[in-house]
């Protein structure tokens, strides 16, 4: 009854991608939500909606496996991180339910339909930022007694956590921006491009803060960072980001279709990468492993079953909707 | 947490709880009830059906959307307001959650999307096949959730290791373990009679606005003969599940009951009365003597153990799981009444007719769901004081919060649930408002596009 070191691997992975998945597909329907006050008019707005709403369902269901995998896999992680981060995590899914809800109520009334556009922006906003300000409360430090969290509900509010959601903000604002300029054409994409300018410009202000400033929390990341000889490698992941940068504020110059929404992607890849760099093999940073906080092999090999026959599934119909949904984005919806 | 910041957090999951299982339990009964109009209308060609299947489809997807979004909360609550609890008990609900997310959240939505959108493009096989996929889905995911909620009350194959978790000894054990096939029957019964009665209430207001359409009466039949066919089923389930909890939770019967003190010579049945937690008794009860033996024991003068024979520390509240209790029954009484008084309009040939009829089936429109929440109430309030019957207390449970944080998420998740599900409860009532009608279209207009993203286009 003991936790198996390579199985709790698996599963960390597993939950990792989980996340990532997560954070790249909601991000840009999130990302939307956030510019969705920059797009006037019913014709523009139902425009917008109608890019990502065969999709968006499918995308956050992707919140739930991490949440769950990480409760059946990591319960211990589960129960420190969830009330560490009770704010936030809260404040996102409340709204998350009101742009979740938005989708199909504001086709269903007239006088409402105003109430629910705002609640689209604000439900997105919020649920962004918070995501971002609960990953800097996690980098920042969580204060752990025995198996329990020992902080107040505060702890998670403080300059770094609020830069970490504004810059989280700006990315999945890109990931919209570069979303709409896959999609659509014309006017529209025109001012795509120039959205997607700014919130990237504000994204690489971002992730250079956040990257200065994760070294200078704790000693121990910055070790990790700049050990050697694993330094050879994990430099490489700000000079990628610089070269992903560059391109991507090229393509937009260009006037390129799918590439500043591909780059964005890679500098959440790289982004993600390096805070694997920071925190490995952590779950809470320096307080709990991926082995402390393990169930056993019986819990995740039962699990395991379910998820190797059913997630391949769902990334081949989840594939096949993004496939079916590819090119232009008419006013009518996709025909 | 403190004593006051644990019966907030309590508070906060039974509110949160009670809104969501609405939409589960609606969406079990309909999905199984889309698949046989489908099959009706394969059969018998019928239009009528087709016409009522795509009726209650667009009910369906508002339903099972409300479902999903009000079941996101619940999965993040057991770590923000229960953290313990997940940290011990996680090894074992954790996976018994997940397959209930996997079932439930990805293979119905992913065939949903041929529900909604592939009728004219799939073919009638393959779109029966999606149907049933839907409906086979919303039952194994009631099959894991309630795997997980019966392992609660009646745990069983389980280690306890040296840092108080939990551990799987035997999976077979924990799914299957006592109260699981009682309380699976007696909820799945539940979902879909509660959807008969929502199917019926709907039917009957029609009836009595004068939309006497064929799909109208044909839904009125369905349903009344549900209420007439099922209701004594669950009744009998209920009898069945509640002599399981006599077995494994006695204590929640005694409460229940209001069986304070124990009875050497016949047990009886506590009809109404005022039950006093510290008095330990029944205020102005109002009983048969003798007649809770013959319910438990099926003997007049069997000796019935209570509450006396149980340290106080592990009493549930009785009040409210006595009234809850009482609520639930006589709900089903009162649907049991309505199946019966629908044969006898049957046989008269008067079932489309009778008015009375018609106002008692749209009164008792939401009384299976009620009677789901108060029967909900009993069996995990009658949980109580432990979060695993008689392995770990609520006290222990709870997240290192302080009372502000718990009160704080309460209001938020209050105010948005009566405004969220209230636009949608509005936004359902309003499809309902209108009758089914021939060449009904299987989405409402305007609309998103939705869930089609995930239909094979290649197939449609």
């Amino acid at each position: 009854m003991v936790p198996d070191a390579a199985l709790s691997y698996v599963w960390a992975l597993i939950v990792a991608l989980a996340v990532f998945a997560y954070i790249v597909m909601d991000g840009f329907d999130l990302g939307l939500g956030i510019l969705f006050p920059l797009f006037h008019g019913e014709r523009e707005r139902g425009t917008v909606m109608n890019s990502i709403a065969p999709v968006w369902d499918g995308n956050e269901t992707w919140l739930i496996l991490g949440g769950g995998g990480l409760m059946a896999a990591f319960p211990l992680a589960y129960a420190i991180l969830m009330p560490a981060l009770y704010t936030p995590v809260i404040a996102m899914l409340l709204g998350l339910i009101f742009r979740g809800v938005a989708f199909e109520f504001r086709w269903r009334t007239q006088r409402g339909r105003r109430f629910w556009d705002g609640a689209f922006f604000a439900g997105s906003t919020l649920a962004a930022f918070m995501q971002g300000v609960a990953l800097g409360a996690i980098l920042q430090g969580i204060r752990v007694e025995g198996r329990h969290y020992a902080g107040g509900w505060w702890d998670w509010l403080s300059l770094f956590s609020i830069l970490t959601g504004l810059s989280l903000m700006a990315g999945y604002a890109t990931l919209g921006a570069s979303w709409i300029i896959l999609k659509t054409e014309g006017e529209l994409q025109q001012r795509a491009y120039r959205i997607a300018r700014r919130c990237g410009a504000a994204l690489i202000v971002g992730i250079a803060a956040v990257s200065l400033a994760t070294p200078a929390l704790h000693s121990q990341y910055a070790q990790r960072w700049f050990k050697w000889p694993s330094v050879l490698l994990s430099a490489q992941v700000p000079l990628l980001v610089l070269i992903a940068a560059v391109l991507f504020f090229r393509a937009l110059k260009h006037r390129w279709e799918r590439a500043p929404f591909l780059l964005t992607l890679a500098l959440f890849a790289l982004s993600y990468l390096g805070l694997g760099i920071s925190v490995f093999p952590y779950l809470v940073p320096d307080s709990v492993t991926i082995a402390d906080a393990a169930s056993p092999a019986s819990s995740q090999r039962f699990m395991l079953v379910g998820t190797v026959i059913l997630i391949p599934i769902i990334i081949a119909y989840t594939a096949h909707a993004y496939w079916v949904f590819r090119g232009k984005v008419g006013t009518e919806g996709y025909h | 947490m403190t004593a006051s910041a644990i019966l907030l957090a309590r508070a906060q999951f039974a509110f949160t709880m009670a809104f969501h299982i609405v939409f589960p339990a609606i969406s079990i009964g309909l999905a199984s009830y889309l698949a046989v109009l489908e099959g009706l209308w394969l059969t018998s060609g019928r239009e009528a059906y087709l016409n009522l299947y795509k009726y209650w489809l667009k009910i369906f997807s508002v339903v099972f959307g409300m479902g999903v979004v009000s079941g996101l909360v619940m999965s993040y609550q057991f770590g923000s307001n229960w953290s313990t609890f997940a940290d011990r008990a996680g090894p074992i609900i954790g996976p018994l959650m997940a397959y209930e997310v996997l079932t439930a959240f990805f293979l119905e939505a992913g065939f949903l999307g041929i529900m909604l959108f592939g009728l004219t493009r799939v073919g009638k096989a393959l779109h029966y096949v999606a149907t049933l996929a839907v409906a086979g889905g919303t039952l194994a995911s009631a099959f894991w959730i309630l795997a997980a909620n019966s392992w609660m009350q009646t745990p069983a194959g389980f280690t306890i290791s040296a840092s108080g978790q939990l551990l799987p000894a035997s999976w077979l054990q924990i799914i299957f373990n006592p109260s699981f096939p009682y309380r699976l029957v007696h909820m799945v019964l539940a979902a879909y009679l509660s959807t008969a009665l929502v199917v019926g209430g709907v039917a009957a207001w029609h009836l009595l606005h004068r939309h006497d359409t064929p799909e109208v009466r044909r839904m009125f039949s369905m349903a009344m003969w549900m209420a007439a066919l099922v209701a004594p089923i669950q009744i009998f389930a209920g009898d069945m599940h509640g002599l399981n909890t006599l077995e494994h939770q006695p204590a929640k019967i005694m409460a229940i009951e209001g069986h304070f003190e124990s009875s050497t010579d016949g047990a009886p049945l506590v009809l109404f009365g005022l039950p006093d937690q510290d008095a330990g008794r029944v205020l102005g009860a109002i009983e048969i003597p003798g007649l809770s033996s013959l319910v438990l024991k099926h003997d007049w003068h069997a000796p019935l153990a209570g509450l006396d024979t149980v340290p106080r520390a592990e009493w549930p509240p009785v009040a409210i799981i006595f009234w809850t209790f009482r609520v639930m029954v006589a709900l089903g009484v009162a649907i049991f009444a309505l199946g019966v008084a629908s044969l006898i309009a049957r046989a008269r040939g008067s079932l489309y007719e009778n008015r009375l009829l018609h106002r008692a089936a749209l009164l008792l429109g939401p009384a299976g769901i009620l009677a789901v929440i108060a029967g909900w109430f009993t069996t995990e309030v009658g949980r109580q004081p432990f979060t695993v019957y008689h392995v770990l207390r609520t006290v222990e449970s709870a997240s290192p919060l302080a009372m502000p944080a718990v009160a704080a998420s309460l209001a938020a998740f209050a105010v948005v649930y009566f405004t969220v599900f209230g636009a949608g409860a509005f936004y359902i009532l309003r499809l309902m408002s209108s009758p089914p009608h021939a060449g009904e279209s299987p989405t409402p207009e305007p609309g998103p596009q939705r869930s089609a993203g995930i239909v094979p286009r290649g197939l449609v």
